[in-house]
């Protein structure tokens, strides 16, 4: 059964997030371990089990660059644990002068700004590749499809600065 | 034989017995019991009258004092006297000896390393103490109800990591007691406040306690408890406040000589009471008489003792802030701050909360109580006694988990903040030709190098068929329950061979300890201690029937008679084991009962699932 099946959704880039909330949520009341206080062991393990697929089902859908990926896996495109490099050379060096401005800010005069104007700046990187996504993935056939997934790909690159970007933050605030 | 009438559906199979439960706050400070009653949850008092029983233990000649009798030795027998004993829960000696100040016991080490604490009556360890604390509370609960509980759920701060969560349930069990779950302490404050002003929207729990410290932001909607992110520090807290004043202390009065444990007891409690005096005025007077003969006494204004705790409550404030940023929430999203522990009366704490959140704050329930009550009714649902209750508790993991990996470094497999329950799976290989085994170090934390971590478990797989180097495919999955602890299982599944792979945790106490533990727990003789293991297989054993028949009433249509059978048989041979059958006959009838309704169990799950999907609940069927 995949995430979508266990939703009871069709598979579609364009999720209605309310609706998987929802639907999340009673799954969750019908398995939770806490529904199953007085059950047997055996129930109890069955029920940490179902719970843990669900909330990783909802993680998985509810963000937009894990169920793209999730996406791509079914239509047979593995990107988990994938070794094949991207090959944009455009996009690689916009990557390093990312990495390069992140590493300036912790000396910039106003740091905290600095690092708000960077993430802004990821954010929008990001909802621009999503947008291109939609539209490969709707075409649906192999070339499409495999352009789409090194849009994927560069998601994965964004995503790291998003979290080298928790860090940096974290030392401006001393967390 | 009445076990196997089965009702019509719809039908009750028995009259609906309540069922006794409590709800626990095991505090640094001090700890509570409370209970639901008449649908009210309350604390319960003791015969004078108090809820709440100091977390302090005494180890004299004559035996065990806890409470207020145990307080009254703190100064005269501090060696033997151990208060704040959850600030040791989990922690191995180098952790105590590096973090405290100056303690006044004799400490040494387990074969694993964590903290024991040698007394009058032997070594003891945080577990065995923090049980101590727990007997007179179980008592009490027991007598107020009249009867044996049959569960309870006992609360943490959200900040424990694994080995602290383990800990505090193994105290619990040392007692032969159903723990029903681990909650933690600002969700047990959520569900005490939520669920009395019937509240939806963003929540903040600030919650500041004797030795710890912890900050949820919580979504509620319509009976669902969601935990966004969580925060805090599980050494810091109102100990430390009196640990930074008497220091000043130290420093002010020009004593020089021995700090004796009587003398660091004496000047600790003084400095606790001259915090609480300040909390209501704004100077105290200080007396102490030193060991040299003089008298010391001088004057302390709130100015001086907020100066002293400034860091500590700005470390509260940038976990807070933290916080807020991981549920990725603007401060005005937050509809209420709810104030927990015996620390928010500190004024200066509660002006910095208020001025960071830009709120008001939520002090209404008493906040030394509040996490004791929202206990209790979580207790009281889970024990079964409000069927119709539609609470969703979804708590999160404190803090990543992750595996060392080359170079001292952390790789996380799960991080802080998912929703538990969460289990992960990772792939490893071997390297050498011909190797069985494998070693795994798995660490909690957020810091990037293994030595900034704390140190869990160090994991060894055993048994790896010998094949050639990467060829061996072990999967290796991290499962955390919904107490947030931590379960580890591999299995190597090359050539569709499936070899389970023993684990074999080397963290915690060894089986040994635990052994000596719990026969030291039981002052009984032998005859007496295997007539309560067997007392407690047949309650296990009336446990394991009970659910199994009413999962029969229930969705005995799941099965064909031919699979019935075998479920029907392994119940009457555990009937009529638990009525006269010896302890071993028990246990091992619950372990039939238990594999052959395999099967059905996964069935019922999965009708659940596709019952929650089409919105039908089983009495519309």
């Amino acid at each position: 059964m995949n995430y979508f099946e266990l939703f009871a959704l069709a598979p579609s880039f364009e999720l209605d997030l309310v609706e998987l909330k929802a639907k999340y949520l009673e799954l969750q009341r019908a398995v939770h371990p806490d529904k199953f206080a007085n059950a047997s062991e055996r129930e109890r393990l069955i029920s940490v089990q179902k719970a843990a697929q669900i909330n990783d089902a909802f993680t998985v859908l509810n963000a937009t660059d894990s169920r793209a990926q999730y996406l791509l896996e079914l239509a047979g495109f593995e990107l988990a644990h994938e070794t094949q490099t991207l090959k944009d050379p455009m996009f690689l060096m916009q990557q390093m002068e990312l990495r390069e401005t992140l590493e300036d800010i912790t000396s910039a005069a106003d740091p905290e700004q600095a690092l708000a104007d960077f993430q802004d700046e990821i954010t929008s990187y990001i909802k621009d590749i999503n947008q291109q996504f939609v539209t490969l993935f709707a075409k649906n056939d192999h070339a499409s499809l495999s352009q789409a997934a090194d849009l994927v790909r560069k998601i994965k690159f964004m995503l790291k600065l998003v979290q080298e970007a928790l860090r940096v933050e974290e030392k401006i605030f001393a967390y | 034989m009445a076990l196997l009438q089965i009702s019509e559906p719809g039908q009750s199979s028995a009259p609906h017995q309540r069922r006794l439960a409590a709800g626990i706050d095991l505090g640094t400070t001090n700890s509570l019991v409370a209970t639901v009653r008449s649908g009210e949850a309350v604390t319960l008092k003791d015969a004078q009258g108090h809820d709440s029983l100091p977390s302090i233990v005494h180890y004299s000649n004559l035996g065990i004092e806890v409470g207020r009798h145990a307080r009254e030795h703190a100064i005269s027998d501090a060696i033997n006297t151990i208060v704040s004993v959850k600030r040791f829960m989990g922690r191995t000696l180098a952790d105590v000896q590096g973090a405290s100040g100056e303690l006044p016991y004799v400490l040494s080490a387990t074969e694993n390393g964590l903290v024991n604490i040698e007394t009058r009556a032997g070594k003891v360890n945080p577990i065995q103490v923090s049980s101590e604390i727990l007997r007179p509370l179980l008592a009490l609960a027991t007598d107020t109800l009249g009867g044996d509980l049959d569960g309870v759920v006992i609360t943490v701060p959200a900040y424990f990591d694994d080995a602290q969560r383990q800990g505090t349930k193994d105290a619990a069990e040392l007692l032969g007691v159903k723990v029903f779950r681990l909650l933690n302490e600002p969700t047990a404050a959520a569900i005490a406040y939520g669920l009395d002003h019937d509240d939806e929207g963003v929540i903040a729990v600030y919650d500041l306690g004797g030795g710890t410290f912890d900050v949820s932001i919580l979504r509620l909607n319509k009976g669902v408890f969601e935990v966004l992110a969580t925060g805090g520090d599980s050494a810091l807290g109102g100990d430390d406040f009196d640990q930074a004043l008497a220091q000043w202390i130290y420093q002010q009065s020009g004593y020089t000589g021995d700090h004796s444990p009587a003398l660091q007891r004496e000047i600790t409690q003084l400095a606790c009471q001259t915090k609480e005096l300040l909390s209501a005025q704004d100077s105290a007077e200080l007396l102490l008489d030193l060991p040299c003969g003089s008298r010391w006494q001088a004057t302390v204004t709130r100015d001086v003792f907020e100066e002293l705790i400034a860091p500590l409550v700005k470390r509260t404030i940038m976990a807070s802030r933290r916080a807020m940023r991981d549920a990725g929430l603007d401060l005005g999203d937050v509809n209420q701050v709810v104030m927990v522990g015996g620390s928010t009366r500190v004024p200066c704490v509660r002006e910095q909360v208020s001025k960071y959140f830009q709120r008001e704050l939520l002090t209404s329930i008493d906040p030394d109580k509040v996490v004791a009550l929202g206990a209790a009714i979580q207790a009281d649902i889970l024990a079964g006694n409000k069927p119709d209750s539609d609470i969703l508790l979804l708590d999160v993991l404190p803090l990543s988990l992750g595996l060392e990996t080359m170079g001292g470094l952390t790789e996380k497999v799960i991080s802080r903040n998912t929703t538990i329950p969460v289990a992960k799976a990772q792939e490893f290989t071997t390297f050498k030709d011909g190797q069985t085994a494998m070693a795994l170090h798995i660490l909690q934390g957020e810091r990037e190098l293994v030595d900034d971590c704390r140190s869990l478990a160090r994991f060894e797989l055993r048994g790896i068929p010998p094949m050639a180097a990467g060829a061996a495919h072990i999967r290796v999955t991290f499962q955390v329950d919904a107490d947030g602890l931590l379960s580890v299982s591999a299995m190597e599944k090359s050539c569709g061979v499936q070899a389970a792979i023993e684990v074999k945790p080397s963290f915690g106490l060894t089986d040994n300890e635990v052994a000596n533990m719990i026969k030291d727990s039981m002052t009984y003789a032998r005859d007496d201690m295997e007539a309560r293991m067997l007392a407690e297989e047949k309650v296990e054993a009336a446990r394991v029937l009970e659910g199994l028949v009413s999962a029969m009433n229930d969705d005995g249509h799941l099965l064909s008679d031919e699979q019935a059978k075998p479920i029907k048989h392994a119940m009457m041979v555990l009937d009529q084991a638990a009525k006269d059958g010896e302890l071993k006959d028990i246990k091992a009838a619950i372990s039939a009962c238990d594999d052959v309704s395999q099967d059905f169990a996964a069935q019922r799950m999965d009708q659940s699932i596709r019952q929650a999907l089409s919105g039908q609940s089983v009495d519309d069927i």
